[in-house]
Protein backbone atom coordinates (compact mmCIF):
# COMPACT_ATOMS: atom_id res chain seq x y z
CA UNK A 1 0.00 0.00 0.00
CA UNK A 2 2.59 2.31 0.94
CA UNK A 3 4.33 1.90 -2.54
CA UNK A 4 1.17 3.18 -4.19
CA UNK A 5 0.91 5.96 -2.24
CA UNK A 6 4.54 7.01 -2.65
CA UNK A 7 3.83 6.31 -6.72
CA UNK A 8 0.61 8.18 -6.64
CA UNK A 9 1.83 11.23 -4.82
CA UNK A 10 4.95 11.20 -6.31
CA UNK A 11 3.65 11.11 -9.31
CA UNK A 12 1.17 13.59 -8.99
CA UNK A 13 3.71 16.22 -7.63
CA UNK A 14 5.64 15.46 -10.66
CA UNK A 15 2.74 15.99 -13.23
CA UNK A 16 1.40 19.24 -11.87
CA UNK A 17 4.97 20.95 -11.55
CA UNK A 18 5.00 19.41 -15.91
CA UNK A 19 2.31 21.14 -16.09
CA UNK A 20 3.87 24.64 -14.27
CA UNK A 21 6.69 24.16 -16.69
CA UNK A 22 4.84 23.81 -19.70
CA UNK A 23 2.66 26.62 -18.88
CA UNK A 24 5.44 29.10 -17.48
CA UNK A 25 8.87 27.82 -19.62
CA UNK A 26 10.52 28.00 -16.74
CA UNK A 27 14.01 27.11 -16.38
CA UNK A 28 14.73 23.80 -14.23
CA UNK A 29 17.14 25.86 -12.21
CA UNK A 30 14.27 28.24 -10.94
CA UNK A 31 11.68 25.40 -10.56
CA UNK A 32 14.29 23.65 -8.26
CA UNK A 33 14.10 26.83 -6.12
CA UNK A 34 10.38 27.20 -6.38
CA UNK A 35 9.98 23.54 -4.72
CA UNK A 36 12.40 23.99 -2.11
CA UNK A 37 10.81 27.81 -1.39
CA UNK A 38 7.32 25.81 -1.58
CA UNK A 39 8.65 23.09 0.62
CA UNK A 40 9.72 25.31 3.75
CA UNK A 41 6.50 27.60 3.71
CA UNK A 42 4.55 24.21 3.75
CA UNK A 43 6.40 23.47 6.87
CA UNK A 44 6.02 26.79 8.79
CA UNK A 45 2.45 26.34 8.02
CA UNK A 46 2.28 22.60 9.39
CA UNK A 47 0.49 21.49 6.13
CA UNK A 48 3.45 19.56 4.98
CA UNK A 49 4.16 17.32 8.49
CA UNK A 50 1.25 15.12 8.61
CA UNK A 51 0.85 14.60 4.66
CA UNK A 52 4.89 13.42 4.75
CA UNK A 53 3.58 11.58 7.53
CA UNK A 54 0.84 9.82 5.33
CA UNK A 55 2.48 9.70 1.69
CA UNK A 56 5.64 8.64 2.93
CA UNK A 57 8.70 8.35 0.21
CA UNK A 58 6.15 10.20 -2.13
CA UNK A 59 6.35 13.01 -0.16
CA UNK A 60 9.71 13.42 1.10
CA UNK A 61 11.75 12.28 -2.38
CA UNK A 62 10.54 15.59 -4.20
CA UNK A 63 12.29 18.68 -3.49
CA UNK A 64 9.56 19.84 -1.78
CA UNK A 65 10.32 17.73 0.98
CA UNK A 66 13.88 19.29 0.72
CA UNK A 67 12.56 22.85 1.70
CA UNK A 68 10.33 21.36 4.42
CA UNK A 69 13.23 19.38 5.89
CA UNK A 70 14.92 22.82 5.73
CA UNK A 71 12.42 24.44 7.86
CA UNK A 72 12.22 21.17 10.57
CA UNK A 73 15.73 21.55 11.25
CA UNK A 74 15.28 25.38 11.74
CA UNK A 75 12.35 24.74 14.11
CA UNK A 76 14.05 22.04 16.11
CA UNK A 77 17.21 23.95 16.36
CA UNK A 78 14.65 27.04 17.40
CA UNK A 79 13.28 24.87 20.54
CA UNK A 80 16.83 23.30 21.37
CA UNK A 81 18.65 26.61 21.59
CA UNK A 82 16.87 29.77 21.48
CA UNK A 83 17.24 32.03 18.74
CA UNK A 84 20.81 30.66 17.72
CA UNK A 85 18.53 28.08 16.03
CA UNK A 86 17.75 30.10 12.73
CA UNK A 87 21.26 30.17 11.91
CA UNK A 88 22.08 26.28 12.61
CA UNK A 89 19.00 23.99 11.80
CA UNK A 90 18.65 24.28 7.77
CA UNK A 91 22.01 23.73 7.12
CA UNK A 92 22.19 20.67 9.87
CA UNK A 93 18.85 19.18 8.38
CA UNK A 94 20.08 19.80 4.66
CA UNK A 95 24.02 17.82 5.65
CA UNK A 96 23.36 14.89 4.27
CA UNK A 97 21.39 15.43 1.06
CA UNK A 98 23.96 18.26 -0.19
CA UNK A 99 26.85 16.71 0.98
CA UNK A 100 26.27 13.33 -0.47
CA UNK A 101 25.45 15.68 -3.94
CA UNK A 102 28.52 17.08 -3.76
CA UNK A 103 30.29 14.45 -2.66
CA UNK A 104 29.12 11.86 -5.27
CA UNK A 105 29.16 14.27 -7.58
CA UNK A 106 32.94 15.16 -7.05
CA UNK A 107 33.39 11.15 -7.41
CA UNK A 108 31.38 11.46 -10.76
CA UNK A 109 33.50 14.15 -11.74
CA UNK A 110 36.60 11.75 -11.12
CA UNK A 111 35.39 8.63 -12.90
CA UNK A 112 33.47 10.04 -15.72
CA UNK A 113 33.66 12.23 -18.86
CA UNK A 114 31.73 14.39 -20.57
CA UNK A 115 29.47 12.53 -23.61
CA UNK A 116 29.04 15.50 -25.04
CA UNK A 117 31.86 14.85 -27.90
CA UNK A 118 30.47 11.82 -29.35
CA UNK B 1 -21.22 20.65 -32.38
CA UNK B 2 -17.96 20.79 -30.76
CA UNK B 3 -16.66 18.03 -32.72
CA UNK B 4 -17.94 19.97 -35.72
CA UNK B 5 -15.79 22.94 -34.85
CA UNK B 6 -12.73 21.51 -34.32
CA UNK B 7 -12.79 19.81 -37.50
CA UNK B 8 -13.24 22.50 -39.33
CA UNK B 9 -10.12 24.01 -37.15
CA UNK B 10 -7.86 21.91 -38.02
CA UNK B 11 -8.94 21.54 -41.76
CA UNK B 12 -8.35 25.27 -42.10
CA UNK B 13 -5.23 25.44 -40.44
CA UNK B 14 -3.46 23.14 -42.49
CA UNK B 15 -1.41 25.68 -45.07
CA UNK B 16 1.35 24.51 -46.92
CA UNK B 17 4.40 26.11 -48.24
CA UNK B 18 1.95 26.30 -51.39
CA UNK B 19 -0.59 28.20 -50.21
CA UNK B 20 1.68 30.59 -48.60
CA UNK B 21 3.02 31.40 -52.32
CA UNK B 22 -0.03 31.16 -53.46
CA UNK B 23 -1.30 34.49 -51.54
CA UNK B 24 -1.01 37.41 -53.50
CA UNK B 25 -2.05 40.24 -50.81
CA UNK B 26 1.42 40.86 -48.51
CA UNK B 27 -0.86 40.50 -44.75
CA UNK B 28 -2.66 37.40 -46.48
CA UNK B 29 0.46 35.72 -46.92
CA UNK B 30 2.20 37.46 -43.77
CA UNK B 31 -0.97 35.21 -41.47
CA UNK B 32 -1.03 31.88 -43.66
CA UNK B 33 2.67 32.06 -43.40
CA UNK B 34 2.53 32.26 -39.66
CA UNK B 35 0.26 29.31 -38.97
CA UNK B 36 2.26 27.29 -41.64
CA UNK B 37 5.41 28.19 -38.73
CA UNK B 38 3.05 27.09 -36.15
CA UNK B 39 2.03 24.12 -37.57
CA UNK B 40 5.36 22.75 -38.52
CA UNK B 41 7.05 23.90 -35.17
CA UNK B 42 6.87 20.57 -32.78
CA UNK B 43 4.54 20.95 -30.29
CA UNK B 44 4.55 19.33 -27.38
CA UNK B 45 1.80 17.43 -26.61
CA UNK B 46 0.99 18.77 -22.56
CA UNK B 47 -1.12 15.43 -21.68
CA UNK B 48 2.01 12.98 -23.05
CA UNK B 49 3.99 15.26 -20.99
CA UNK B 50 2.31 14.95 -18.03
CA UNK B 51 1.90 11.30 -18.04
CA UNK B 52 5.27 10.77 -18.70
CA UNK B 53 6.18 13.26 -15.88
CA UNK B 54 3.44 11.35 -13.53
CA UNK B 55 5.20 7.60 -14.84
CA UNK B 56 9.04 8.44 -14.43
CA UNK B 57 8.27 10.35 -10.83
CA UNK B 58 5.95 7.96 -9.62
CA UNK B 59 8.63 5.31 -10.21
CA UNK B 60 11.45 7.05 -8.53
CA UNK B 61 9.82 8.26 -5.46
CA UNK B 62 8.58 3.93 -5.60
CA UNK B 63 12.18 3.42 -5.37
CA UNK B 64 12.95 5.43 -2.39
CA UNK B 65 9.92 3.97 -0.69
CA UNK B 66 11.49 0.75 -1.28
CA UNK B 67 14.89 1.87 -0.02
CA UNK B 68 13.23 3.37 3.10
CA UNK B 69 11.51 0.21 3.96
CA UNK B 70 14.50 -1.87 3.66
CA UNK B 71 16.42 0.80 5.73
CA UNK B 72 13.83 0.62 8.30
CA UNK B 73 13.86 -3.25 7.94
CA UNK B 74 17.24 -2.86 8.45
CA UNK B 75 16.63 -1.24 12.48
CA UNK B 76 17.36 2.59 11.40
CA UNK B 77 14.74 4.71 13.03
CA UNK B 78 12.79 6.50 10.73
CA UNK B 79 14.98 9.50 10.44
CA UNK B 80 17.76 7.59 10.06
CA UNK B 81 15.74 5.47 6.99
CA UNK B 82 15.03 8.49 5.15
CA UNK B 83 18.48 10.06 5.08
CA UNK B 84 20.11 6.88 3.93
CA UNK B 85 17.20 6.72 1.82
CA UNK B 86 18.34 10.26 0.40
CA UNK B 87 22.12 9.55 0.22
CA UNK B 88 21.42 6.19 -1.51
CA UNK B 89 19.29 8.01 -4.50
CA UNK B 90 21.69 10.58 -4.64
CA UNK B 91 24.34 8.42 -5.09
CA UNK B 92 22.24 6.24 -7.86
CA UNK B 93 21.81 9.42 -9.64
CA UNK B 94 25.44 10.97 -9.39
CA UNK B 95 26.01 7.17 -11.17
CA UNK B 96 23.28 7.52 -13.64
CA UNK B 97 24.41 10.97 -14.26
CA UNK B 98 27.67 9.95 -15.14
CA UNK B 99 26.78 6.91 -17.03
CA UNK B 100 24.65 9.29 -19.15
CA UNK B 101 21.65 7.79 -18.76
CA UNK B 102 19.90 10.42 -16.08
CA UNK B 103 19.63 12.46 -19.21
CA UNK B 104 18.15 10.53 -21.16
CA UNK B 105 15.94 9.53 -18.81
CA UNK B 106 14.98 13.69 -18.24
CA UNK B 107 14.32 14.05 -21.73
CA UNK B 108 12.08 11.62 -21.74
CA UNK B 109 10.58 11.97 -17.85
CA UNK B 110 10.55 15.99 -17.97
CA UNK B 111 9.55 17.26 -14.46
CA UNK B 112 9.55 13.46 -13.34
CA UNK B 113 13.34 13.51 -13.30
CA UNK B 114 13.60 16.87 -12.24
CA UNK B 115 11.19 17.49 -8.94
CA UNK B 116 12.57 14.19 -6.99
CA UNK B 117 15.63 14.50 -5.27
CA UNK B 118 17.53 12.71 -7.86
CA UNK B 119 17.01 15.74 -10.30
CA UNK B 120 19.35 17.98 -7.59
CA UNK B 121 21.92 15.38 -7.80
CA UNK B 122 21.93 15.65 -11.23
CA UNK B 123 22.44 19.38 -11.36
CA UNK B 124 25.53 18.75 -9.13
CA UNK B 125 27.10 16.17 -10.65
CA UNK B 126 26.30 17.00 -14.38
CA UNK B 127 28.09 20.14 -14.63
CA UNK B 128 30.73 18.68 -12.23
CA UNK B 129 31.50 16.30 -15.38
CA UNK B 130 31.00 19.07 -17.97
CA UNK B 131 33.70 21.52 -16.96
CA UNK B 132 36.07 19.23 -15.51
CA UNK B 133 38.69 19.92 -17.96
CA UNK B 134 38.35 23.50 -16.60
CA UNK B 135 40.04 22.67 -13.89
CA UNK B 136 39.27 21.44 -10.23
CA UNK B 137 38.73 25.10 -8.23
CA UNK B 138 36.79 27.37 -11.47
CA UNK B 139 35.38 23.93 -13.47
CA UNK B 140 34.63 21.44 -11.11
CA UNK B 141 34.30 23.47 -8.15
CA UNK B 142 32.66 26.94 -9.52
CA UNK B 143 30.27 24.94 -11.69
CA UNK B 144 29.17 22.01 -8.90
CA UNK B 145 27.21 25.63 -8.06
CA UNK B 146 25.38 25.74 -10.81
CA UNK B 147 22.20 25.23 -9.71
CA UNK B 148 22.91 23.89 -6.32
CA UNK B 149 23.91 27.12 -5.16
CA UNK B 150 20.59 28.74 -5.95
CA UNK B 151 18.77 25.72 -4.45
CA UNK B 152 20.94 26.16 -1.36
CA UNK B 153 21.02 29.86 -1.00
CA UNK B 154 17.28 30.45 -1.32
CA UNK B 155 16.27 27.19 0.88
CA UNK B 156 18.52 28.35 3.39
CA UNK B 157 17.42 31.94 3.32
CA UNK B 158 13.75 31.39 3.21
CA UNK B 159 13.94 28.77 5.84
CA UNK B 160 15.84 31.86 7.59
CA UNK B 161 13.30 33.95 7.32
CA UNK B 162 10.36 31.57 8.51
CA UNK B 163 12.72 30.17 11.67
CA UNK B 164 12.82 34.09 12.77
CA UNK B 165 9.02 34.56 12.05
CA UNK B 166 8.58 31.05 14.16
CA UNK B 167 10.49 32.57 16.74
CA UNK B 168 8.66 35.52 17.58
CA UNK B 169 5.37 33.88 17.54
CA UNK B 170 7.02 31.47 19.87
CA UNK B 171 8.15 34.34 22.17
CA UNK B 172 5.11 35.76 22.18
CA UNK B 173 3.53 32.41 23.28
CA UNK B 174 1.03 32.49 20.00
CA UNK B 175 2.58 28.83 19.14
Amino acid sequence: MDYVKAFVIGGAICAVVQIFMDKTKLMPGRIMVLLVGLGAILGAIGVYEPFSKWAGAGATVPLVGFGFTLFNGVKKAIVSDGFIGVFMGGFTSAAVGVSAALIFGYIASLIFNSKMKE
Amino acid sequence: MQENSKNEQNTNSKPTMKDVLNQTDPNTRQQVYNQYVKDITPTHNWFANVCKAFLIGGIICTIGQGLLNLYKAMGFNEEVAALYNIVTLVGLSALFTGLGWYGKWAKFGGAGTLVPITGFANSVAAPAIEFKKEGQVFGIGCKIFNIAGPVILYGILISWVLGVIYYILLRLGIV
